[in-house]
This record gives structure tokens, sequence and C-alpha cells, in this order.
């Protein structure tokens, strides 16, 4: 018989054809139909948005792993993912040089300074996103009608804003259906809100076709289902019971579900693996807390929107959520862990 | 606690495999120019030689006796020469003492009669010496001598006989052949492992993807006896002691306990068979039934090995392809690599799998942990893998035994299968392991 090379490994010797960068291409792919929405809504701005928010995110990804000598980790996806987030959650008009910032401290602050993918304790794109919301208040609320007739004439002035200039604000035009309940009690028709036809950041905007997104993920398995339903039974059942309480004072259940942030966050970012618990049941009290964080701020908070808050919040408690819950050994009694 | 039957909680379901041999009568394979015998074949204290260079030994002559409790003897396969004691290759790398073993040409495969054990005059303490003068270790794989197993401490007592017939390991189809060839001897063997071990009834598991083989045994059910025959859903480690109890009993073995512990003790179908048939006539292990299968292999099939065939002879009967590249003996998830092939088949061989180059998945590159959890809805233990594999790389030994049980983990590989960032798990825990016992002994 003639020499062979063996190859020795340790077992298992099998291994299931499933790995990191096949997921993250996926949550990319279930992202684009919410995207390609947005840019059909908001026209070339909102293009133009998620275009800087994933270059800037790849770019600072590669920049410091070559800074830190760590070899390239571009080709896990993750760093897509994070600048479609980020650029998903901010206004269609936001200028473009503070969309860049976003995605250096979405990826610097969020990821890398944690120990780059796995490490994070935050959602990256909401670490990114909050940075943004403290710095530039007025940009990141300045909203733009969606399906204007020249959305795909131009540019808006305000998206090519140098740095540091006044930003150029010509009136807010389209209020978020949130803030317009918020400051001026108006609600906004449920089907517009579930459809998209509603004014809001680039990607809050169509429910079904970010539901669409994570049913792909579920059905793929990529994607812990019991998060989003978790969050939303708990924001439904929450806001359900004020509006029973008071259906003047407090807005509809539906209304809270479909408007905002909301299934976009529940959807996308609050079951970002490494930021979320690992049990059944801890996953289930991570949305639950979630979905509870959003109804209080937006209901009692000073601010329109919530989901940003409450995910983030959430992202700091789930280590030890993971701490408190554990899965009962097999053999043992629950006491003696 | 009590928990649903006909199965355990988490698994994984690896892709099966077993068509290609499962169909396949078991053959007789013939004896190789030369036999080589180690010593340690089973767990617990090597044999210790009883014959010397030069010698001329029959079929089924003892070797070498048990040297303690925890050994058993070991039988020639093949009447011949012992040419050299000397040291062997074995699997683990190591060269330990064993026997060279030439065979006479044309080697009669007569076996030479020992004392009988008579099913209906002997004692139980007398069927566990019986098996254990036959050499018998459990033939799953693992290794570890039946008489000490079998053996119910004071104070316990053993209700339920569990014989294993799961065989989830894929690829391996042994335990299959076994139960469709030879149903009197699994019978017989039930019957004096009843005796030893004091049992009120028997349950013999199978998996559904054996549900030819549970037909056949059902049909053959001695009358009057309280054996059982219950076809369990298909899913990988079903055939770990403990994931089987689960799956029959709705019982859990306590952390750090026995089978014996919930009544119950669990032997392996081919184990049981070997007893069937060896105990009668008083023989030892001369061969046992092998699966030799995987893309690399060109006449696949269920064999028959004396025991000390080298690897190379028995790949060169059944030819393989000119690129293989991997060879495990036992399963493909829990066995072992093999790095040289002039090692030998052992008792505790249930498998030959060789892959090709190109057929293996092999882990690309390994990614950090991304929490996804799928490594914890595997782990047919509720262990916290994700968890363990961070512990070990900060080398908090203490935290993984005390807190997160690692010593119960027996590295069945679930959570390295399903791993999607690659991460080498169950090496890390049995590095782990080794450390924390290691450290105890210190």
């Amino acid at each position: 018989m003639k020499k062979h090379t063996l190859h020795i490994s340790t077992s298992p010797h099998l291994k299931q054809s499933l790995s990191v960068e096949v997921i993250m291409r996926n949550v990319v792919f279930a992202l684009l139909p919410t995207a390609i929405f947005s840019v059909y809504a908001f026209g070339w701005n909102a293009a133009l948005v998620l275009i800087t928010a994933v270059v800037s995110c790849v770019l600072t990804e590669h920049v410091l792993c070559r800074l830190t000598n760590k070899r390239s980790t571009l080709s896990d996806w993750s760093a897509v993912i994070t600048g479609l987030l980020l650029g998903l959650t901010l206004p269609p008009i936001f200028p473009l040089w503070m969309t860049f910032l976003g995605g250096v401290f979405a990826i610097g602050m969020g990821k890398f300074l944690f120990g780059g993918l796995g490490y994070n304790v935050f959602n990256p794109a909401l670490v990114g996103r909050a940075v943004l919301q403290a710095a530039f208040p007025v940009a990141i609320t300045t909203w733009y009608a969606g399906f204007s007739v020249d959305r795909f004439a131009g540019l808006h002035p305000a998206v090519l804003g140098a740095p540091f200039m006044k930003p150029i604000v010509d009136g807010t035009s389209g209020a978020t259906p949130l803030s317009a309940w918020k400051f001026d009690g108006v609600t906004t028709d449920t089907a517009d809100l579930a459809l998209g036809l509603v004014s809001g950041s680039a990607g809050e905007t169509s429910s079904i076709l970010i539901l669409i997104g994570g049913l792909y993920l579920v059905f793929r398995n990529f994607m812990n289902w019991r998060i989003p339903v978790s969050i939303l039974t708990t924001v439904f059942i929450f806001s359900g019971i004020l509006y029973w309480i008071d259906p003047v004072e407090y807005p509809s259940p539906l209304f809270m579900l479909f408007s905002g942030g909301l299934m976009l966050g529940a959807v996308f970012m609050a079951t970002d693996m490494v930021a979320s618990p690992l049990t059944c049941w801890g996953v289930i009290l991570y949305g639950v807390i979630i979905g509870a964080l959003v109804v209080i701020i937006r209901i009692w908070g000073g601010l329109p929107e919530g989901v940003m808050y409450a995910i983030l919040l959430a992202n700091a408690l789930s280590p030890h959520i993971d701490r408190l819950i554990r899965y009962r050994v097999y053999g043992t009694s629950l006491k003696a862990s | 606690m009590k928990l649903a039957k006909h199965t355990f909680k988490n698994g994984i379901h690896p892709p099966e495999n077993k068509e290609e041999t499962n169909g396949l009568p078991i053959r007789q394979f013939s004896f190789s120019p030369l036999i080589i015998l180690p010593l340690a074949q089973h767990i617990g204290a090597p044999s210790k030689i009883i014959v010397r260079e030069g010698q001329e030994v029959v079929r089924g002559q003892i070797l070498a006796e048990s040297d303690g409790y925890l050994s058993v003897p070991l039988h020639a396969p093949a009447s011949g020469m012992i040419r050299k004691i000397s040291n062997v290759p074995t699997i683990s790398g190591k060269m330990t003492t064993g026997i060279y073993l030439e065979p006479f040409p044309s080697s009669t495969q007569e076996i030479l009669e020992g004392n009988p054990i008579d099913l209906e005059t002997a004692s139980p303490e007398e069927i566990l010496l019986g098996i254990q003068q036959a050499g018998i270790v459990g033939l799953g794989g693992a290794a570890f001598p039946t008489h000490a197993k079998l053996k119910i401490p004071e104070g316990k007592h053993c209700d339920t006989l569990i014989i294993n017939g799961i065989e989830c390991e894929p690829y391996l189809t042994t335990d299959h052949r076994v139960m469709l060839e030879q149903p009197n001897d699994i019978f017989l063997g039930i019957k004096y492992l009843m005796k030893a071990t004091g049992a009120k009834r028997t349950i013999i598991g199978i998996e559904a993807n054996k549900q030819d083989a549970a037909d056949f045994l059902r049909s053959q059910l001695p009358k009057h006896e309280p054996i059982s025959i219950e076809v369990v859903p298909v899913k990988y480690p079903q055939g770990a002691e403990k994931m089987l109890i689960t799956a029959l009993l709705g019982e859990e073995v306590p952390s750090g306990g026995l089978p014996i512990d919930v009544h119950a003790v669990v032997v392996n179908v081919a184990t049981t068979a070997e007893i069937g048939r060896l105990l009668p006539h008083g023989r030892g292990i001369q061969e046992r039934v092998i699966t030799i299968t995987g893309p690399g292999v060109k006449k696949k099939g269920n064999y028959l090995i004396p025991i000390g065939t080298p690897l190379r002879y028995v790949l060169e009967q059944v030819g393989v392809d000119e690129s293989i590249s991997e060879v495990y003996m036992g399963g493909p998830m829990m066995g072992v690599a093999v790095a040289n092939l002039d090692i030998s088949i052992v008792k505790g061989t249930s498998g030959i799998v060789v892959f090709n180059e190109k057929q293996l998945h092999r882990a690309a590159q390994v990614y950090p942990c991304i929490k996804c959890g799928a490594c914890v809805d595997a782990c047919p233990l509720s262990l916290n893998p994700s968890k363990l594999g961070i512990l070990a790389k900060f080398e908090s030994y203490e935290k993984m035994a005390e807190e997160y049980h690692l010593m119960d983990c027996f590295e069945c590989g679930s959570c390295s299968y399903v791993c999607p960032s690659n991460i080498p798990l169950v090496q890390y825990f049995r590095l782990s392991k080794s450390i924390i016992r290691k450290r105890k002994v210190a």
C-alpha cells in the first residue's frame, strides 16, 4: 500500500457546515428589503446615508485591525451589518460627515474597544447612534417626509453639509408619528405605519418588510424568535393596559407596535447574539425588560422614542441575566448550581 | 426528577450515513500474517503476560491473564507462534507492551473450549467471573471491563437491565447487524446478565432508524421473559448511558453518579451478544464486529475481524482510495483519529471510518464566540459550553468544575459540531479536565 499522509484532529470529526460568516451574511440579506424600501421612500438621500454608514464601519474595522496588527476581520460581515443598522436608524437626510463619524464610533467604541466581534457588551450600531444623538441632537431629529416627488431629483442640502458648520435646517418637513403623538397629540393610521408610508428614520418605516426579513432569519434558524416576540408582546400588553385605562391620554397598542424604531430594534438590534442572553427564559426576560422600557420612555420620558436606550440598557443587563437564569444541569437539583 | 420519556433534552442530528453498510451481513475476515496485541485494551490494569517468545499457542488460549479486579485476560485470536513480546504502537501514539503473534498458515477457525458457565446452575458471582475470564469489555467503544460494571455495589440494587442498541454514532452499523444476525446470543446474554445483576426486567433500547432490527428482535422474543423492546427517536448522543436511561426510564442519573443510582445497569448489545456466545463454552473474545466505511473505502461492510489485526492489513483487504487523508477508529463523533496505520484492532474498536481529502468539511477559520447559544441548545447535559469555553481560555479551571459542572461532560462533541465559530470546545474541555484531575492528585 502506498504511503498516506494522515491528518489527525480531535473529535468530533464531523462539523455542521454553518459558520459565523454565513449567519452574518444572511442577516445582511434579511436587511436588504428594508434598506431598498428606505431608498425608494426617501430617495438618493437615504441611499447616500446608508452607503456612508456601511463604508465608514468597514473602513474603521479595517484600519483598526491594521493598527493593532490583527488579521482583518472584514470577511465575517459583521461590520457591514453594523453599518447598515446604523444607517437605518438615522434620519434619511442626516449629514454624511456625521454619519461617517457615527460609523467610526460604532465600530471603534462599540466593538473594538471591547475586544472586537463576540466581546461587545452593547449593540455597536446603537452605540454609534447614541453618540450621534448626544452630539447632534438637532440633526438627528430633523426628519424628511417620505415619498416626496423630488426625492430622486437631487440631494437635500443638509446631507452634504460641511463638517462643523451650522447645519442647514429648512424646517422639519414631516414629523415622525411618535413625535406627532408626543408633542401634538396626533396619532397616525396604523395601516400607513405598517406599510411604511410615514416619516421617520431611514429604516424604521415599513414594519412589514422588517418582519419579512426577521421571519427569513427565524426560518433559517439564525435568529432567536423569542426576543422580538417577547419585546413586541410586552409592548402590546403594557400599552394595551394603559390604553384600556385611558384611551385619550395613551396611544393605542397597535400604534405603539408599528411606530418608530420598535420593529427594527426588536427584530434586528435586540437580537444581536453577542449582547443578548443565552437561555430561553433569559432571553424572554431580556425581551420583557426592553418592551417595558420602550413603553415607559415613550410615554413618560422626555424623548418621543426609547427603543435605542431600552436595548442598550438591556444589553448591559444580559450578562447578569445569564448569571441569574441558567439551565438546570442534567443530574443536579436546581439549587446545587 | 421524572422527565418525559422516549427522549432526552437537546442533542443534535448529524447526517447518519448508515445506509451504505446497514444492509450488509457480517463477514468473516481472514487472519493477517502478523497479529499485534497490546495488553492495555481496556480501562484498568493491563493484562499480565503468561506466554513466552517462541511459544506455540492455540486459538482461544489465554495469552495474558487479568492483573487485579479491574482487568481482563487476553486470548489468542489465532493459533500460531509468539514471535516477540515487546513494545507495540497504539492509537494514542504511545508504545505499550504487547504480543506479536504469527498465525500458522491456514490457521484453523476452531476455538479452544474453556470452563463453560451454565446459566441454570451458576451463581451471580460465577457469571461475573466467567464474563471477566472471557475477556469481555464494553464493545460500544469505552472498553470498560464489563464484569466490574455489572457488580452491584453494597446496599444498592438493580431493577432494570438496559441493553444499548442505540448506535447513535453516524456511519456505524455493527450493533444493527448484530441485532439482526445474533438474536439468540443476545437473548441468552440477557439471561446471564439478569441473573448476574438481579434485574427484574430488561429493556432493549433501539433508535428508530433500526426499526427492522427492533421488529426482528420482537419476533424472536423468548416467551415469558420480562424483556421489552423500545424504539426511541433518532438523536445523538442517545447511546450515552445517561441519555439512554433518561429516554427509557424518564429518570436522570445524578451528577457524578452511576446508572445504579437509579437502579439501572446499561450494557451494549454487542457485548451482550458476546456474553451469550462465549459463556456457554467458556471461551474468550478473539474477534469482534467492526463497520468499515466512509467515502475512502472501496469494499464497505461489517466484518468480523480478529483482535490484533493491524489496521494497515484491514485497509489493504477492503481497499482504500489513493487520496485518503483521515482514518478514525470508532465513530466520527467520538472516535480517535489514527496517526499510524501500524496500530491494530482492539476490543473497543467499533468502526473504522475513512475519509478522502475533499470529502471532509474542515473548519477553515476559528472565530470568537458570538454567544449564539447553539452549543447551549445542543448539550445533552444542559451545560453551558459557551461559558465553559471562555473560562477555559482564562484558565479558570476550578470555576469550570465547581460552578459549571465541567466534570459531568462526557465529550460527545455536540457543542463543537454546532459551533458556527468553529471553536474546538471539546478539545478545550478535555484539556481542562485533565488539568483539573492532575491538580487534584497533586
